[in-house]
């Protein structure tokens, strides 16, 4: 399919996008000074790297449109981020776990994409694992502080590991576009990056004397075939309001 | 005596050289540290100059095109670097400025040059203790055995500091604190 690499790359550039906008939604909120600052620093670190996805998407695509417009100009139907990054932010064990579970998978797929046969996704790949891998590490650190922590702390992290497990399936679920890309050498097979993936979260929780949810559980699905839950509307109202009211408005 | 040719009086301006432009741009400095230029940081890849005319000379008939790379890829400087490249070209001259973006090979702070090093521990920055950050290995217990990089206090020269926040004031630095005179400062992460 022609427009299969400009899927590939929405797909990337909106799981980016739509996280780095709820980790935004922390900023001046965060529990203490320097958790503030690491999440706003994860979130502008996302941003860059869905800036640079999404332009390239929009020059794939070469129907004149950029990545504000793909940003800001699309509907909730029209985003292909997976359904965990749109959850809500909750209480700050739900972001950290949410966040934790997908740094893992963006790392791995990142080390997966620098390898690409298209040398500006291994280029764009290689500059975001470097930042990604201090989400990683500041994430999985959490992790074990919280989890190995208070009764309490203990608690919340394992509540916020049940109540999203659902959602970390479809990451690793191969469709259609991800086989395409995978026999193209474009993408890393998500079977591969499933393992990596696994074999992190299992010796962090372990550490983090957290109990890992059964790995064959049923697992919600749809966000990459632009199908959401409730949450994105919500986010997408927020984040695009200034170009819906004033088209074009320049920064 | 006639009256003297206007260009008489004119001393013709040379036409730039690469090494010119990189003088110049030598003076431009970071905006969110500006203590160190933009040379001397690393951002800039590569400079070239075209002629617009080939019989013309002087820097209005120069087309420059630098090649910058961001340090972090959500920097937000990069857009006002940007401009402070094309200022400063078009101050000297320089007719055509065109500013281009590379991501590969990506920057690490081994690019950051040492008088920028010596710069930013003056300025209060601790510099990159390490070369390129090692992520081969990312569960925490081979974090745990990994010796930590001593970072020195810019402000006392002790090595007795502790890291705060792997993030910190800006995308591209983490916070400390020396033990020592118990003054907290940024680290410029090694990436």
């Amino acid at each position: 399919m022609p427009n299969d690499k400009f899927n590939y790359l929405l797909r990337l550039g909106d799981n980016a996008l739509i996280l780095s906008q709820r980790l935004s939604q922390w900023c001046g909120k965060g529990p203490a000074l320097e958790e503030d600052m690491a999440l706003s620093n994860v979130a502008l670190d996302l941003l860059g790297q869905a800036r640079l996805w999404l332009a390239y998407a929009a020059e794939e695509e070469g129907r004149g449109r950029d990545e504000d417009q793909l940003a800001f100009l699309r509907d909730a139907h029209q985003f292909s981020n997976v359904l965990l990054v749109e959850q809500a932010n909750g209480s700050y064990a739900d972001t950290l776990v949410r966040q934790f579970l997908f740094d893992t998978w963006h790392y791995f797929l990142l080390q997966g994409l620098t390898a690409s046969s298209d040398a500006r996704i291994a280029g764009i790949a290689e500059k975001s694992l470097k930042e990604v891998s201090y989400h990683l590490r500041r994430s999985s650190d959490l992790m074990v502080r919280l989890g190995d922590g208070t009764r309490e702390s203990q608690r919340k992290m394992q509540r916020a590991v049940d109540d999203i497990w659902m959602f970390t399936g479809e990451m690793m679920q191969s469709d259609a576009l991800d086989a395409a890309m995978s026999a193209a050498g474009i993408a890393p097979d998500p079977a591969g990056v499933r393992a990596s993936w696994l074999a992190h979260v299992s010796v962090i929780f372990d550490e983090a004397t957290l109990n890992l949810p059964p790995t064959d559980a049923w697992m919600q699905k749809g966000g990459k075939q632009g199908v959401h839950t409730e949450h994105m509307g919500y986010l997408l109202a927020e984040m695009q309001f200034m170009q819906r009211a004033y088209p074009g408005a320049q920064w | 005596m006639s009256a003297p040719d206007a260009l008489e009086y004119t001393s013709p301006v040379p036409t730039p050289t690469v090494v010119d432009v990189w003088h110049w741009l030598a003076e431009v400095p970071d905006p969110e540290i500006p203590a160190i230029s933009i040379v001397d940081l690393g951002i800039v890849r590569a400079v070239a100059l075209h002629r617009m005319a080939l019989e013309a000379d002087g820097p209005a008939n120069i087309a420059c095109v630098v090649t910058i790379t961001p340090t972090y890829s959500g920097c937000p400087a990069m857009a006002a670097i940007a401009q402070s490249i094309e200022k400063i070209l078009q101050l000297h001259g320089i007719a055509q400025v065109r500013i281009a973006m590379q991501l590969s090979p990506a920057w690490t702070t081994d690019w950051i040059s040492d008088t920028g090093k010596i710069r930013l521990r003056e300025y209060g920055i601790a510099p990159p203790a390490q070369q390129v950050i090692d992520i081969s290995g990312i569960s925490r217990a081979s974090f745990k055995s990994r010796p930590a990089p001593v970072v020195a206090c810019p402000l006392c020269g002790a090595v007795n500091t502790s890291c705060v926040s792997q993030f910190g004031s800006t995308s591209c630095k983490a916070q400390y604190r020396c033990l020592e005179c118990m003054e907290p400062f940024d680290y410029f992460k090694p990436h």
